[in-house]
């Protein structure tokens, strides 16, 4: 990496990078564990995992509001550890908007503009523009307060946009909406950062939000990057049992098994499941994991399940059963006429079984 | 609290009219006798309705002040001095040591917190010998700076607006930063506007605390010219050796009611948000 300072150099593809990047708060607890990852131009990369793991933290480090205390985070091929958040050329969002309450929306979208020191008719050109990139033309005179919250969302976003920065920065941004305004605001954001083609790092801890708009993303666990990938490869191919649990919904079942000394069977209770192909691991304890939407019914099924619950859900059923002790959720298409004490046969789609080592929570 | 009962609604309006009777008494003597002429005052009982004598005591006030007395006018004017020399003085002090504290992470940050919080403990009337020796030394008796100085130099409100800063969300120091704003630019942007109104509280607390205070300007100023209403009053008690002019006294008490009065009115709906208001 040159120390250059022209932006958007492209000898440098990627356009956020972190490398071996730590975080330890002043109490001496340690946030962040050494995360390295490359944002391409123009990628929108979600941060996703459980509250308290660090996504806020590893957020502002990017955008220079938290120290950096090990490792180096380069934006658009400048380092920027030393940087002000200002001199980083980045624009965030808040959780809760931090919209300045005495600023009316047009002052508040102006005032980083201003402060670059920006002319006032090319400070008005830009206001207006993104005002109707987001319908806030008619309350461009009103202050926070009078405004709804999905508009004080948008306002957030603008006071971002408007300063055209190199990387836009979102902090659950939708946390505090609505779940349907959630739903729409997803979109508008989504659009609108493949319109402008601006780098993104969203952090949420909603997975269903990071699947639908992440290009690529990062799962968090305790400050350590689970996996990094598109929402397919998660999916498809979750590295360790946690990422697995944490992608999709409802969430993937877990059995605990035993994997026979020829690697071709697993056992788990009275059902004995053949293995298309030879499993080896160091122990034979084996966390055995399905989607519940890799399940059909079937009378000749190697699973038998004890129905507890059906939530109909119209296109689909949701059914939460038991095998012995384990809790098992399935997702079947359409009306499944259960009920609870019913015992279902089923098979699992051969080609979706995920096996974990038990101890280790590492995909085999 | 909320129950509508006739009896508990009639007891509290009682309570209430009779907590604005005490406080209305005193106020309502003051413009019974400021109406009278001297005679009357000096018998008794004493009036309690008001005489025909009020605008002619005012024209005799505000025209050619009380005798042995400094104009009225005068006096008024360096209590307003005083008072908002005071206002100003302990807002700006108090405003720019609270920012330090909440906002910067210096060395020793607790122990200046801790010398302020000592101040408190240690009003003028406290230090009033050392205080006068300073004064005097550095020449400032019979100015306007001997008389605020002294009393600015106390860091009362800092706390008040600690508490004001704290409340404002940590989130908007970083959308400041993000938006480029240094540390002055965010606390003349967005602190002071934020927080205006817990300074309008402020202001009109300081106000009246300036214009109320009595020891201290009797002590440095002996100049007529530097006097000011409320010290005066007490020395209009003792001037002469004769029976004191208790209408032109009590008209005198009533112009000095006047500013104080109109502070609280003019920042009445600032003052109740800074004092009730916790969401900035
Ligand atoms: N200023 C701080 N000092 C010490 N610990 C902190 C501080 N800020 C956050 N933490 C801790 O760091 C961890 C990660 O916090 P955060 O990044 O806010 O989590 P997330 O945004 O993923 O919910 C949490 O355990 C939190 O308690
Ligand atoms: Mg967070």
């Amino acid at each position: 990496m040159s120390d250059s300072s022209t932006k958007g150099s492209s000898q440098n593809p990627s356009h956020i990078r972190l490398k071996g990047v730590e975080k330890i708060y002043p109490n001496g607890y340690k946030a962040i564990h050494g995360i390295d990852m490359e944002i391409e131009e123009g990628e929108f990369v979600v941060l996703v995992g459980p509250s308290g793991c660090g996504k806020s933290t590893l957020l502002r480090m990017v955008a220079g509001l938290e120290d950096i205390t090990h490792g180096e985070v380069y934006i658009a091929g400048r380092k920027v550890n030393d940087l002000e958040p200002s001199q980083r050329d980045i624009a965030m969002v808040f959780q809760n908007y931090a919209l300045y309450p005495h600023m009316t929306v047009y002052k508040n979208m102006a005032y980083g503009l201003k402060n670059l020191g920006t002319p006032k008719d090319e400070i008005d050109k830009r206001v207006n523009e993104v005002a109707k990139l987001l319908e806030l033309e008619e309350l461009l005179n009103r202050r926070p307060k009078q405004l709804s919250g999905g508009q004080r969302q948008r306002v957030a976003m603008g006071r971002a946009i408007v300063r055209k920065p190199t990387a836009f920065l979102f902090d659950e941004p939708l946390s505090n909406l609505d779940a349907k305004l959630r739903v729409q605001m997803r979109l508008v954001i989504k659009n609108l950062q493949a319109r402008l083609g601006t780098t993104t790092l969203y952090v949420t801890h909603d997975q269903v939000e990071a699947m639908t708009m992440a290009d690529r993303l990062i799962v968090l666990k305790d400050g350590i990057a689970e996996q990094i990938g598109t929402p397919m490869e998660l999916y498809d191919r979750p590295e360790t049992q946690f990422v697995a649990g944490f992608i999709g919904s409802p969430a993937m079942n877990f059995i605990e098994a035993d994997l026979s000394d020829d690697g071709n069977t697993l056992q788990f209770g009275d059902t004995k499941l053949p293995l298309k192909e030879k499993l080896s691991n160091q122990t034979s304890k084996i966390t055995f994991g399905f989607r519940p939407e890799h399940v059909t019914l079937s009378d000749s099924g190697a699973m038998s399940l004890q129905v507890n619950l059906v939530e109909h859900l119209g296109a689909e059923s949701i059914i939460h059963a038991k095998l012995g002790d384990s809790p098992i959720t399935l997702r079947l298409n359409g009306h499944i006429d259960a009920k609870n004490g019913d015992t279902l046969k089923v098979d699992i789609d051969a080609d979706r079984y995920h096996f974990f080592d038990k101890n280790a929570g590492i995909r085999i | 609290m909320i129950e509508n009962r006739p009896v508990s609604t009639a007891i509290s309006h009682f309570v209430l009219l009779a907590g604005v009777a005490i406080v209305l008494f005193p106020i309502w003597i003051t413009i019974v006798a400021a109406s009278h002429d001297v005679a009357r005052l000096l018998e008794v009982p004493l009036p309690l309705g008001l005489g025909d004598q009020f605008f002619e005591n005012l024209k005799q006030v505000v025209g050619k002040g009380v005798e042995g007395s400094t104009p009225i006018g005068i006096m008024l004017f360096n209590s307003l001095v005083m008072a908002l020399m005071i206002a100003f003085g302990k807002i700006s002090i108090s405003l720019l040591s609270a920012y330090a504290i909440v906002y910067f992470d210096f060395r020793f940050r607790m122990l200046f917190f801790w010398m302020i919080f000592i101040t408190l403990m240690l009003p003028v009337e406290v230090r009033i010998l050392p205080t006068y020796e300073v004064v005097a030394k550095l020449g400032m008796l019979d100015t306007y700076w001997g008389l605020t100085i002294p009393l600015i130099a106390s860091a009362t409100a800092t706390f008040m607006f600690r508490q004001t800063f704290l409340s404002v969300p940590d989130e908007l120091l970083e959308a400041a930063r993000i938006d480029g704003a240094g540390p002055m630019q965010f606390f003349w942007d967005i602190l002071l506007p934020v927080s205006r109104t817990s300074i309008a509280a402020m202001f009109v607390i300081l106000f009246i605390y300036g214009w109320n205070q009595y020891l201290w300007p009797l002590l440095v100023t002996t100049d007529k010219n530097m006097m000011t209403i409320v010290m005066s009053i007490k020395n209009m008690m003792e001037a002469l050796e004769e029976t004191p002019k208790w209408h032109h006294i009590m008209m005198t008490a009533l112009l000095a009611m006047i500013p104080p009065v109109l502070v609280v009115i003019g920042m009445q709906k600032l003052f109740v948000k800074g004092l009730t208001e916790t969401e900035k």
